[in-house]
């Protein structure tokens, strides 16, 4: 087992070398963060230059990303433009954890991400734990209840779920639990931001203001989880050792939640496992509607201004998390179901 | 793909007897699975959803002219629903009818054309890693789960800054779009291959392990030909079932990066770019988002539900979702 997981650890390193020179490549024509530099002010044109130097946005393609991956204190760059390379650069690269600093504020890349993460991991954890508890209930009755009405009604609800773009439900809740319930006089839910700027950020401000988040979150995912739970179970249920367990007189709740349910639960980890890291930024759109400052918001504010670091950032913290978190699912798999048993 | 693979042996066996000696007549396979879909009722409400809104969005045409889903009437911005203008009109004051009916046109062209990249893509991958095997296909697969290590929807953002910038517009059957259209198209399919690549590519790392496929070697056929002429069809069934959905996921895909602003550009419209900027309006004006949205959802569900009928017909046996 410790091979397995130092092996893909391994496998990984090439994995995230190869998405960050992907990514690097794509990320050449975002357009000029050095454009929008200086406000309003025009920047003057050698102010622009010397500015490009620093930043080394001068550089070609291959020579950012060395700089960006390995840093550049062990080189001189040519800074005041006499083409003598003078200034010992700063940059200690990502594989020494320098992300580098935000071109927009000139804050160190993790620190600008660590202000923002918290935001969107409270938005996706609840909904995470909406999506599973709910999609656990609903998935396990409609298995049992295969083919009855209930089941089908869920089944055609769930289709609509899956094929709803995240923003339309967003809205169409927006519009019923803000506006509607504000016209006829209910108490309604906010819309926008984490709290109220008046009350300030209390729990119980950021717990109001992250319902509408997370229902829309938790409406689109439930669906394709709570599918997924049917039909497992539904497998599971059909197997021998369940008709055994039937057969001797077993309360019917034990065996759906502990025979049952232990077995099926097993690809619900998969999915859950190679779901959450995406989470951390599949917001965007969510982020974007309810003016969340999350992780999300800041890609779409950071992308517009071409602000590379950010941007690498996340993808590549997202990225990282992908694969971590496929290596403990499958560690979680092998302990859950002694029959897995990795060797290589 | 056991079907067509094991279907001319077996119809081999029943031509032996005479026709009036069957109880029932043999069914070819295409009546089979037309069988099987036909019982299919929400495949069934599906496709008829969905050629409504195909009626809906090019029959449409014939009543609304493109100038006058594009003519800006200022007075009349942000008019609710009446009957002149029976969705309302936007916030420049064109009417939300007619740009809906061009807008799904285009909606439904990019999820059409994403399709046919992906899957030229997604088949050339994985056909090509799956039959050769070794190097190329570590190195193919290398870069698929690269590709699947990023979420699709920043994927997405970044591809459309790659390709964005000034375009031109393009002309095609006599109407003029917004060249962000080409550029929407090519991305959506850049980013959604690598599903189907593994799909074809399990497909074939099984089916060339088949006597036909040894038997077609042994004559000389070459590796082109064996790839596309044999092995190929025989994967037909789960491609055809990816391409419907991949439809679905296009139009998603093609409405997320719209709302986002990032999509096609106006004035050409479509379903999702006609939502952009629309949560300013959330509560002054419901009928700009609530029709494009609802048919985007309307569109989206009915392909899943098609899809999910194709599956059940042609390839019973691999039921995930």
């Amino acid at each position: 087992m410790g091979r397995y997981i130092i092996n893909r650890l391994l496998q990984g390193i090439p994995l995230l070398l190869f998405i960050s020179i992907i990514l690097f490549v794509l990320m050449m024509n975002m357009g000029d963060p050095v454009a929008t530099m200086g406000g309003r002010r025009v920047t003057r044109a050698s102010d622009i230059e010397r500015l490009r130097r620093q930043l080394g946005l001068d550089k070609p393609m291959y020579v950012q990303y060395i700089y960006w991956l390995a840093g550049n204190d062990w080189t001189m760059t040519d800074v005041d433009g006499d083409g003598i390379p003078e200034t010992q650069g700063t940059r200690k690269g990502v594989l020494r954890g320098d992300f580098g600093t935000s071109l927009l504020n000139r804050k160190p890349v993790l620190e600008v991400i660590g202000e923002r993460l918290p935001n969107t991991l409270i938005l996706m954890v609840a909904s995470e734990v909406i999506i599973i508890l709910g999609a656990l209930l609903v998935g396990i009755y409609s298995a049992l209840k295969q083919y009855s009405f209930m089941d089908n009604l869920i089944t055609a609800l769930m289709f609509i779920g899956y094929s709803m773009p995240i923003f339309f439900i967003a809205l169409i809740s927006m519009y019923v639990f803000a506006v509607l319930f504000k016209r006829w006089g209910l108490p309604y839910l906010p819309t926008v931001g984490m709290f109220d700027p008046q009350e300030g950020k209390t729990t119980l401000q950021v717990l109001w203001h992250m319902v509408l988040p997370v229902l829309s979150i938790s409406l689109i995912s439930f669906a394709s989880y709570s599918r997924y739970i049917r039909s497992t179970m539904l497998e599971v249920m059909n197997q021998d050792y369940i008709r055994t367990a039937r057969a001797k007189g077993l309360p019917k709740r034990e065996v759906v939640f502990i025979h049952a349910l232990k077995n099926a639960s097993l690809p619900i980890v998969t999915v859950v496992g190679l779901d959450l890291p995406l989470l951390l930024g599949g917001a965007v759109v969510t982020e974007r509607i309810f003016a969340w400052p999350g992780m999300g918001r800041l890609f779409l504010d950071h992308i517009d201004r071409a602000d590379l670091p950010v941007i690498m950032g996340i993808l590549m913290l997202i990225a990282v998390a992908v694969v971590v978190f496929q290596l403990i699912t499958d560690i979680v798999y092998a302990w859950l179901d002694p029959r897995i048993r990795y060797e290589k | 793909m056991a079907d067509s693979s094991s279907s001319p042996d077996a119809s081999a066996k029943i031509a032996i007897l005479p026709a009036d000696e069957l109880e029932t007549p043999p069914l070819s396979l295409g009546q089979l699975t037309w069988r099987r879909f036909r019982r299919h009722k929400m495949a069934m409400f599906g496709a008829v959803t969905l050629i409504l809104l195909f009626l809906y969005a090019f029959g449409g045409s014939l009543i609304f002219t493109e100038s006058f889903a594009n003519y800006t009437d200022t007075p009349l911005r942000l008019n609710p629903p009446s009957a002149a203008h029976p969705f309302g009109t936007d916030t420049i004051g064109r009417d939300v009818l007619a740009r809906t009916i061009y807008g799904g046109q285009i909606s439904l062209l990019i999820g059409l054309l994403a399709v046919l990249i992906e899957n030229l893509i997604g088949i050339l991958i994985g056909a090509v890693a799956g039959y050769y095997g070794g190097f190329i296909d570590s190195l193919l697969m290398r870069i698929t789960e690269a590709m699947l290590n990023i979420p699709e929807i920043f994927l997405l953002i970044v591809m459309a800054k790659f390709f964005g910038g000034e375009l031109p517009n393009v002309l095609f059957f006599g109407r003029e779009y917004s060249g962000s259209v080409v550029v929407i198209v090519l991305i959506i399919g850049l980013t959604s291959w690598m599903y189907l690549a593994r799909i074809v590519r399990a497909q074939f790392l099984s089916l060339k392990e088949n006597d036909f496929v040894m038997a077609a070697r042994a004559t000389g056929t070459s590796n082109f030909e064996i790839i596309f002429r044999h092995i190929l069809p025989n994967s037909m069934a789960p491609i055809v079932v990816s391409a419907t959905l991949g439809v679905a996921n296009a139009i998603l895909a093609e409405a997320y990066i719209s709302f986002l602003g990032l999509g096609v550009q106006p004035p050409t419209a479509t379903w999702g770019n006609m939502l952009d900027g629309a949560n300013n309006y959330l509560e002054s004006a419901p009928w700009l988002w609530f029709f494009p949205g609802l048919l985007i959802v309307l569109t989206v569900l009915s392909i899943n539900f098609l899809g999910d009928g194709l599956r059940d017909a042609l390839d019973p046996h691999s039921r995930t979702m």
